[in-house]
């Protein structure tokens, strides 16, 4: 079994999931509460990674970031080496594949908070942005959780985007899936295999996390459309 | 300074109705303005102008020297900026808080001392001592709604909003509840706004009462004036009660209650506690009228008088009887002919002691019911 393989996963997951919550919920809260009559065009393309082929996600993202854009040269310019096939890079990637994973469950969540409890908060004086923190964010727990999760599930298990993002480098951006994929190529099943379960059995307990605490199966607070919102993205 | 929250407020919901509402409140005494309609009159969204939950898309609101909403200059107060309570119809306690937290979230901006001093004072005049530690679905609903008092009187506003404060209860604790609001909010002495279709409840709460329909202010007034003198057949039919005469209650004896209006006894069903001053409420189609001599009947009052006015209305004929005190009747046309219903003819009017409602008096001068 590749440890180091293991490790790069778990740290690209884990941090993707961190960003998708920083940036996801104020997303999401600006796609559950705006009026905006043109927001269907954001949800739309929050979803495209949804229906995307990874390739062609990655493909663009390699060429949005490389050494040829705008955006990849004036990051050679501050960080002083190209963006692909580095850590960074991938996580970018990472974040911008999982985003749908994230905001969609945070976005059903803040939309299934009652308007009125909302409005009472802000006539006892509560900002809106005080109303989100002390309000919307504790009714929404099930949801924030299951985002999170999910984000990082799907980021442990990401192939294609990492291919062509990643590259293949040891210890840098060769996560489980590329490893797996090199030891069938090289014919070692037998360590195909141990990553593989690895990977199963890792995915099937996150899962089965949230999956029970949307069942409220330790009688954890959470809302009765909780275990709906996991069906929300439709899974690749 | 203007002591006046002066409204002037139009708005439109496309396909429906077009609110266009116009009418001041003296906020100088602690008055409570009542907003009467039927349901789908307006009268909510009216409140949710004054809370700044809805933008009229014309006109203006000033409460005191302070412009809520002026659309011509485009003035739009957030309801974070206006000081008020506001009390929707189911409450919104929020659910991951417990009473405390409820009662305490609107109160931020108070040091720690003072926050629980604060909380513990509602707590109290609420009488809601020992249940601070629970959640909103462990309550009663007459729990639940003194919880949503108790929250929305705790930052001291300058205007409390109700909307239908009663309604969300069963008919017992509702008439129950109804005799603690009044008092409380005579006790809390802030200018309120509430909403109601209920014409007890209005006539229980309120110093003054606008009567509301499909968007427009159709009469403004004391509620016993309004009920009694309807300005047009449009009130009279929304409000439903024609006779409205103060009382006083002088026996209280096997489930009926004998109560003096004007020098005369009138028998009425005494359901619940209401004290000694009270509003004695007959809608015109529960009175009988008799020619004098008639004998025995089931109804428990016989008010002998004399034919004041005979208007028709439609199928029926509205008389206006003085009986020692005001009365309106409705009856058919063939009545008015057999009993030779004119102006001065004396007659007597039979009402049964159900069709009396007696309603709490607030302004009299007598002890307030507990």
């Amino acid at each position: 079994m590749n440890w180091v393989a293991i490790g790069v996963t778990l740290k690209l997951a884990l941090l993707t999931s961190l960003i998708l919550v920083a940036i996801g919920l104020p997303l999401a809260y600006w796609l559950s509460f705006s009026r905006w009559r043109w927001k269907f065009l954001v949800e739309s393309v929050v979803a495209l990674p949804l229906v995307l082929p990874p390739t062609v996600l990655g493909f663009y993202i390699l060429v949005a970031i490389g050494p040829h854009s705008p955006l990849g040269q004036l990051y050679t310019s501050l960080a002083g080496h190209p963006l692909p096939f580095t850590f960074e890079g991938l996580l970018l990637a990472s974040v911008l594949y999982s985003l749908p994973f994230a905001v969609q469950p945070f976005a059903s969540a803040f939309a299934q908070v009652d308007r009125r409890l909302i409005e009472a908060s802000w006539t006892l004086g509560k900002s809106r942005a005080a109303t989100f923190f002390t309000l919307i964010i504790p009714l929404s727990t099930a949801g924030v959780v299951t985002g999170a999760v999910l984000s990082f599930a799907h980021t442990l298990g990401e192939f294609g985007v990492v291919l062509m993002v990643g590259g293949n480098i040891e210890g840098i951006t060769r996560t489980v899936s590329i490893d797996i994929y090199d030891e069938v190529q090289a014919l070692n099943y037998t360590g195909a295999a141990k990553t593989a379960l690895f990977l199963l059995v890792v995915s099937y307990a996150v899962l089965l996390g949230i999956y029970a605490m949307n069942r409220k199966v330790w009688g954890m607070r959470c809302d009765e459309e909780g275990a709906s919102r996991l069906r929300a993205p439709a899974s690749r | 300074m203007t002591s006046e929250m002066i409204v002037n407020i139009t708005k439109s919901f496309p396909g429906r109705l077009t609110i266009n509402a116009s009418f001041r409140m003296t906020v100088e005494l602690p008055t409570v303005l009542i907003l009467f309609g039927p349901s789908g009159s307006g009268k909510t969204t009216i409140l949710r102008c004054l809370a700044g939950l809805e933008w009229p898309e014309q006109g203006t609101v000033r409460f005191r020297d302070d412009t809520w909403v002026e659309t011509q200059s485009g003035i739009r107060l957030p309801p974070q900026r206006r000081r008020i309570g506001f009390m929707s119809q189911d409450y919104a306690l929020f659910p991951t808080h417990s009473v405390e937290g409820n009662i305490e979230y609107g109160l931020s901006d108070l040091g720690i001392s003072e926050r629980r001093r604060r909380v513990a004072e509602v707590m109290a005049l609420l009488q809601l001592q020992g249940t601070e530690r629970l959640k909103p679905n462990q309550l009663s609903g007459g729990q639940q709604q003194r919880v949503a008092l108790a929250r929305a009187v705790a930052r001291r506003p300058q205007l409390l909003l109700l909307d239908e404060p009663l309604s969300a209860l069963d008919a017992p604790t509702r008439s129950k509840l109804c005799g603690e609001l009044r008092s409380l909010l005579k006790q809390l002495a802030i200018p309120s706004v509430v909403v109601t279709h209920d014409w007890a409840e209005a006539l229980a709460l309120g110093d003054q009462m606008a009567v509301i329909n499909e968007g427009r202010v159709l009469q403004v007034g004391a509620p016993q004036e309004v009920f009694s003198r309807p300005l047009n057949a449009e009130v009279a039919c929304i409000v439903g009660v024609e006779t409205v005469v103060q009382g006083r209650v002088v026996e209280s004896f096997g489930g009926l209650v004998t109560v003096d209006v004007a020098g005369i006894k009138v028998t009425a069903l005494g359901a619940e506690e209401t004290g000694p001053d009270v509003f004695v409420c007959i809608r015109a189609e529960d009175v009988v009228l008799e020619t004098l001599g008639v004998g025995a009947t089931s109804a428990r009052n016989h008010l002998a008088g004399t034919v004041c006015e005979v208007h028709p209305t439609g199928a029926l004929v509205c008389v206006e009887i003085d009986c020692g005190f005001p009365l309106s009747a409705t009856v058919t046309r063939s009545a008015v002919e057999d009993l030779h219903l004119s102006p001065g003819a004396s007659v007597v009017a039979a009402i049964k002691a159900g069709a009396v409602h007696l309603i709490p008096r607030r302004d009299g001068t007598g002890p307030v019911a507990p």
